[in-house]
């Protein structure tokens, strides 16, 4: 046999599993994140009491599709002043870094493309940090306006919630000892905590970071339709723009699942440790079946019968997937062991991430968005310091623990009422402060623009 | 072999892309072909099995430091040409210093062929899979071993960050 294909043949059999969810990622996010559009406007209808997209398909299911259908076949419009190598650049380099730090987290025990490296969430975290120079190179290209605008806001704001961030992270780092992803996900396993309860202010503080780096509300500044047109996609129509849109909802995920690998205890179930709570392995099962008998119940309520045989076989997959649960459960006593690691372990990591993104839609149906100052007054002036402080009191509370034997759980609440003490008196001091600088700001009329503002 | 080839493709980009970043007239260009310089550094890093090396490049020089130098260019008027591109003078200054740096350069890799033992010292690589975790390796090294140097040059980073904080607001505050 020819040598050359005899060694690629050899890579691929070591390697196929890797390959296979390396291809997975590539092909499925897209799909994923045209679903979480669609959900996105489902609970934006909810909460604004409408039903939102309902036409395309039995509850607007086919809508991402047609979406994308639609983006696909406009037309692709380069501004004739634009820097033509810059413009095509830049949608491109926001969703390569996307997926490329997808690369490195486990969606479950087995569904990992990198594994084993040592670097781990730093991984994911300094690529994913490569995304942001889509955004501004792309705002500078397109020679408009509002897209410098929004690409100048977009660097500011990254600069400052990018440091929020990584002490954040080191918070969690320094429990879990280790940069690992699957190390991090065992050692919460061992400790019988998930480090959301061991160290709430990091990840309090890093849930506000991470939804200021994707740039969602209310930290949408960079493209503040009221203000900026679309900020730095302005200039920007059909496939490239949905690339930029494809990245954002793919850096939504990679926030999470970082999120969800440090804090919120990775793959595996809630009380994992707990015997007597095994009943809870049945949740997956049970909780597909239910969204399949929905599904029969609302099929015959479509106004179509392309609709209902649409809804009957939505019912039916749920169905299926839920039948491939229930055999590899550990009730069912198969030797499906392997089988039931991977797929229980995706299924809790997908729950997480997507009560995660959740909370990013919660926010931003609730909020309303942020001045530009405010916006740096709380990265700066609390955040900032939120974090630092936080960093320094779980390493007393580390060192209590290990050093003179206290209780873990005690150093930590003791700690953590440190940390909302400070956190308090920062609070207050930084309103004497801001009552102070509008006062003045007030009297100095002259003053009138704020510096960061573009 | 493997590790050579990915070597050499990283090593060329890495020189090519030097090479376009000093040549290019537009600044933006410019930055966009030092990112590409600073990642094929990081891939280096990387073939090198220096793995936290590498992803402290890409956080703090491309994560970082570029974004504020892209920043900062922005802000600029990029097409009015600095007058010591058209300096005469500047231009000998430049290639006696490059010419220079060459010298050294060649030197160093003459002395480094002459024998096996002798000029630079390459210790015994250790075999990629043997190798200890680099980031344990590195934390070891810088709050164990160096732990006073290290505090020290901290210190110094800091002085210059106040330094750099107090001469901007001398500036803005003056009537």
């Amino acid at each position: 046999m020819n040598p050359t294909l005899h060694s690629i043949l050899a890579f691929v059999e070591t390697w196929w599993v890797e390959l296979l969810c390396a291809v997975l990622i590539v092909l499925v996010v897209p799909l994923i994140a045209g679903y979480i559009v669609l959900v996105e406007r489902k609970v934006m209808a909810d909460m604004q009491a409408r039903l939102g997209p309902m036409r395309v398909g039995p509850h607007g299911l086919l809508q991402p599709i047609a979406d994308a259908l639609k983006l696909l076949i406009k037309e692709d419009l380069i501004p004739h002043n634009a820097d033509q190598f810059i413009f095509w650049l830049a949608p491109v380099l926001s969703m390569t870094a996307a997926l490329t730090s997808m690369g490195a987290v486990a969606f479950g025990p087995w569904f990992q493309v990198a594994r084993d490296i040592n670097i781990g969430l730093l991984f994911v975290v300094g690529v994913s940090a490569l995304g942001p120079f889509g955004i501004v190179l792309g705002g500078w290209a397109s020679n408009n306006h509002y897209s410098i605008i929004g690409a100048l806001r977009s660097t500011a704001q990254l600069i400052s919630y990018e440091t929020t961030a990584g002490f954040a992270l080191v918070s969690g780092f320094l429990l879990a000892g280790t940069l690992n992803v699957r190390a991090i996900v065992e050692t919460q396993r061992t400790d019988h905590a998930w480090y959301v309860f061991l160290a709430p202010v990091g990840f309090f503080t890093y849930l506000i970071a991470s939804i200021a780096e994707t740039n969602r509300a209310p930290f949408d500044l960079p493209e503040a339709e009221s203000e900026l047109v679309a900020g730095y996609m302005t200039e920007y129509s059909g496939f490239r723009w949905s690339l930029y849109f494809l990245a954002e909802y793919a850096n939504m995920i990679v926030v999470a699942s970082v999120g969800t690998t440090l804090f919120l205890g990775g793959w595996l179930r809630p009380f994992s440790s707990v015997h007597w709570l095994g009943w809870l392995d049945a949740a997956p099962t049970l909780l597909l079946a239910a969204v399949g008998a929905y599904c029969v119940f609302r099929a015959g309520k479509q106004p179509s019968r392309v609709q209902s045989l649409f809804m009957w076989a939505v019912a039916f997959a749920c169905f299926v997937v839920a039948a491939i649960f229930a055999l590899a459960s550990p009730f069912s006593h198969l030797p499906l062991e392997k089988m039931h690691d991977g797929l229980y372990g995706a299924f809790w990591f997908l729950l997480k991430d997507s009560a995660y993104i959740y909370i990013f839609m919660w926010l931003r149906f609730t909020l309303p968005r942020f001045r530009f100052d405010q916006l740096m007054r709380l990265g700066w002036h609390i955040l900032i310091p939120l974090a630092l402080i936080n960093v320094v009191d779980v390493g007393v509370a580390l060192a209590l623990s290990s050093e003179f034997g206290l209780n873990r759980w005690l150093a930590m609440v003791v700690t953590t009422a440190a940390t909302l003490g400070a956190a308090t008196l920062l609070l207050r001091w930084n309103d004497k402060y801001s009552a102070a600088a509008s006062a003045s700001l007030l009297a100095d009329s002259s003053v009138v623009e704020d510096p960061h503002a573009g | 072999m493997l590790d050579s080839v990915i070597f050499y493709f990283f090593a060329g980009i890495a020189v090519i892309s030097a090479a376009l970043m000093i040549t290019r007239r537009n600044a933006i260009h410019s930055a966009v072909f030092l990112i590409t310089t600073l990642l094929a550094t990081a891939g280096i890093f990387l073939q090198l099995r220096a793995e936290f090396l590498f992803i402290s490049q890409i956080i703090l020089y491309v994560g970082g430091i570029m974004v504020l130098f892209i920043f900062v260019i922005m802000l600029v008027r990029l097409d009015v040409p600095l007058p010591q591109i058209r300096s005469r003078t500047r231009k000998w200054i430049a290639l006696l210093v490059a010419l220079a740096v060459g010298v050294e350069a060649g030197v160093v890799i003459f002395l480094a062929r002459k024998a096996p033992g002798q000029g630079l010292l390459i210790p015994d690589p250790a075999p990629a899979d043997k190798l200890p975790p680099n980031t344990e390796e590195l934390a070891n090294s810088l709050f164990r071993t160096y732990l006073l140097p290290f505090e020290v040059a901290s210190v110094l980073l800091l002085v210059a960050m106040v330094g750099a904080v107090v001469m901007a607001k001398k500036r803005t505050d003056a009537p």
